[in-house]
């Protein structure tokens, strides 16, 4: 997925680093660790830049393929930036058939971005997702952690304001 | 002791509309007026009726209150709790006839359901173990480990008729008692809460209103099979049901209800949480053991089936919430009384999301045998703007519709398998005549494509080449033989593929393919789309002899595809129109019109 932010370099601090260090070091012998780590490191970093997958694969001593594998197989881990307030419309069925379709277009008429990527200037990131639960509030949409429901496509300029 | 309980839903729908607002305004309100030690106000779980959240019970009286503004709360808590007159008018309107207030259970939403599973949601403090164990939580386990043997408790299971809530229906006791037969150093214990269906969220009720129903039941299945250790797989996405795990589990274990033996019986079990990270075919059981396990979470072919080689390489079962949520009722009721409810082989109940075009959108759970009629005109209040039902849609992108003709047949696993649809997790969405069935069957298809993981070649492959066909089918490119060659499709990828996911990814096309061939057959023959739904083949219209000419539609037009003059009928070039709709939400006179 291209994304407009691919340039960004990677600008990990010594503070995430050791953050990272201590997680491995806590869960590393769990069973079935690599998982959890990966989501401790997302949690860190925001994303998993190959950076990232590389330090993990130096400290559990795996090779890096299987880190990459695992970090493309789930659609939560992010290999890209985020931008700073991340718009995910739910394209659930329940959305769906209420209409979420056009809230979707509308966003990415209006952002000029579409699903996964970010603006250039890094302020909003567009992700389709599945389902956040609110069905009875359909067609939902996600701004960071902020639910809004029940909308139309005509919403969409008004809520976007309020992060501008 | 309080004299008064106030409830309010803390569950995910009622969250998105402000119910922690209320809840802050609440105790704030409730400080003013020096009720503090009179008025307890609760965070609950979900009680089933999200469309009108944020939802709040007034006990002792049982007052409920729908969709609850903050700026509601002064009157109410001057009003009704501090003075005991109702605020009549904010009260649900179902619930206020000419004669008085009535009880919830007698509103139609009500009245008909029948709570097993989510008996304590909504009603006690998920996030308090002591109300739980109120409610008599945690006495089954005890019962289970002080009065029973592990045959005992799988005997149980199979005289009750249990059979797994999450799609499949395999009756629980066997899965058990074939994991029991299985000798093992090591066994586990799963709960797949990696609820994965678009558009069904009982499983997150569950976690979200009464999370120690599954840990007690994870406890009771590993001392029937022999465990000590087991495992939540829970979707990352709901991040409230994974808090309230998170504080169940280490309550559990203050308790002693989790940990070293329990009740002083010598069993010990544990359980831990690993998080999913959204894939949807780690509901598929042999991946979500291979995603446990922190791999690439792609299915295996069986045999070996989980119950000899599962996780870790160790016999596992693997149960979805909902069918935990069951056990601990029957361990205690008996399985005569869970085997009372429902129809010849399917016992109990089952708890259903109602979604899309319904008015009383949330949850609902009924006794297996309710009819379809019975769910969505008197539960779920029907279809709102007056329009026509089409379709319902069951088992998500592995189900299929059921069409208007099969209205009153009685909801079991087999009845619905008969209909070419499936009972799967029990999302229920309702689709009314504005909806396109071969547009469903393509979003369904989009759906498999993006989340099949690859491993086998049927689905990658074959799921992709449906995707094509059905988007030339709705683009008006396809002809009959495209429509031969889809259902061909549809049929090898049901009988080749590795795993549930691929064998049931061609159900959505089937089945509309089954009910509403004249849909397809319009789209290809007539190059149009009955529903209105599909662009490629719409054109916007305008009346001439409705239109007033104001130009409110030519502003409107982001295409600029609209021309004429003040006062007089205006014109759409369909070469320029995007087909957006913009004119015709705009138009005041009803003059625009899809063709």
């Amino acid at each position: 997925m291209a994304c407009k932010k691919q340039t960004v370099p990677f600008s990990g601090t010594k503070e995430q680093e050791e953050a990272l260090k201590k997680a491995i070091s806590e869960l590393k012998d769990t069973p079935g660790a690599l998982m959890p780590i990966m989501q401790k490191a997302q949690e860190i970093y925001g994303y998993l830049p190959i950076e990232v997958q590389t330090m993990i694969s130096d400290e559990m001593e795996i090779p890096l393929e299987k880190v990459y594998g695992v970090a493309t197989f789930y659609s939560q881990f992010a290999l890209q930036p985020k931008g700073k307030y991340k718009i995910s419309v739910c394209l659930g069925t329940a959305c769906y058939v209420k209409g979420s379709g056009a809230i979707f277009s509308k966003l990415e008429e209006i952002l000029g971005i579409t699903n996964g990527e970010c603006t250039p200037d890094g302020k909003f990131s567009l992700d389709s997702c599945r389902c956040v639960g609110a069905c009875g509030l359909a067609p939902v949409m996600m701004i960071n952690d902020e639910v809004y429901g029940r909308l139309v496509p005509d919403d969409i300029p008004g809520i976007l304001a309020k992060y501008n | 002791m309080y004299r008064s309980h106030v409830l309010v839903c803390g569950g995910t729908g009622c969250t998105s509309s402000g119910s922690p607002q209320i809840i802050e305004k609440l105790k704030e309100e409730i400080a003013k007026q020096g009720l503090q030690d009179e008025v307890a106000v609760i965070q609950t779980g979900c009680h089933g009726l999200c469309a009108l959240g944020p939802i709040m019970i007034v006990y002792p009286d049982a007052s409920f209150y729908s969709m609850v503004k903050v700026e509601d709360i002064p009157e109410i808590v001057s009003e009704h709790l501090l003075k005991g007159r109702v605020v009549t008018r904010l009260l649900y309107k179902e619930t206020v006839t000419t004669t008085g207030v009535r009880a919830l259970i007698d509103t139609d939403f009500y009245k008909k359901q029948h709570r097993v599973a989510l008996r304590n949601c909504g009603v006690i403090n998920p996030e308090v173990i002591d109300e739980y164990i109120g409610t008599g939580g945690y006495e089954a386990l005890g019962k289970v480990l002080t009065e029973m043997t592990p045959e005992d408790v799988i005997q149980i299971l199979l005289d009750s008729g249990l059979r797994g809530r999450g799609g499949g229906g395999f009756p629980t006791g066997l899965k058990w008692k074939l994991a029991r037969q299985n000798d093992g150093d090591q066994k586990y214990v799963c709960c797949n809460a990696d609820e994965g269906d678009p558009g069904a969220f009982m499983d997150r009720s569950v976690l979200e209103g009464d999370p120690h129903v599954v840990l007690e039941a994870m406890a009771i299945a590993g001392y029937a099979i022999g465990a000590n250790q087991g495992y939540i797989y829970v979707r990352a996405e709901y991040p409230i049901a994974v808090e309230r795990l998170q504080i169940a589990i280490k309550q559990a274990r203050e308790y002693n209800l989790l940990g070293k033996d329990i009740f002083g019986t010598g069993f010990d079990f544990d359980i831990d949480l690993r998080l999913g990270a959204g894939a949807f075919v780690c509901g598929e059981e042999t991946a979500l053991m291979t995603s446990i396990e922190g791999k690439r979470g792609e299915p295996r072919p069986r045999p070996p089936y989980p119950a000899q080689k599962g996780l870790f390489g160790k016999p596992t079962i693997l149960n979805n919430v909902e069918t935990y949520a069951n056990i601990p009722q029957i361990i205690l009721n008996g399985p005569e009384w869970f085997a009372s409810m429902g129809t010849e082989k399917s016992k109990g109940t089952k708890v259903f999301a109602l979604g899309g075009k319904i008015h009383n959108t949330g949850l609902v759970e009924i006794p297996m045998g309710t009819t379809l009629r019975e769910v969505i005109e008197e539960i779920g209040g029907g279809i709102p703007n007056g329009k026509k039902f089409k379709a319902a849609q069951t088992g998500g992108p592995s189900g299929g519709c059921i069409p208007a003709e099969h209205f009153d047949i009685p909801i079991d696993y087999d009845n619905l398998i008969s209909i070419g649809s499936m009972m799967g997790s029990g999302g229920l969405i309702v689709m009314d005549e504005d909806d396109c069935m071969v547009d469903i069957a393509k979003f369904f298809l989009e759906f498999t494509v993006e989340e099949s993981c690859g491993k086998c070649t049927p689905c990658r492959v074959g799921t992709k080449r449906m995707l094509e066909i059905l988007e030339k089918i709705t683009k008006g490119q396809a002809t009959m033989e495209d429509l031969d060659k889809l259902e061909e499709l549809c049929y090898y990828i049901k009988d080749n593929s590795l795993c549930g996911l691929g064998q049931t990814a061609p159900n959505p096309v089937l089945s509309t393919l089954r009910y509403f061939r004249d849909e397809y057959e319009a789209h290809i023959k007539e190059k149009r789309c009955p529903a209105g739904v599909c662009k490629a083949l719409l054109s916007y219209v305008i009346d001439r002899d409705k239109c007033r000419g104001c130009t409110l539609c030519a502003k409107t037009c982001p295409a600029g595809a609209i021309m004429g003059s003040v006062r007089n009928p205006h014109v759409i070039d369909p070469d320029k129109c995007v087909k957006c709709g913009a004119c015709m939400e705009k138009c005041r006179f009803g003059a625009i019109y899809k063709k």
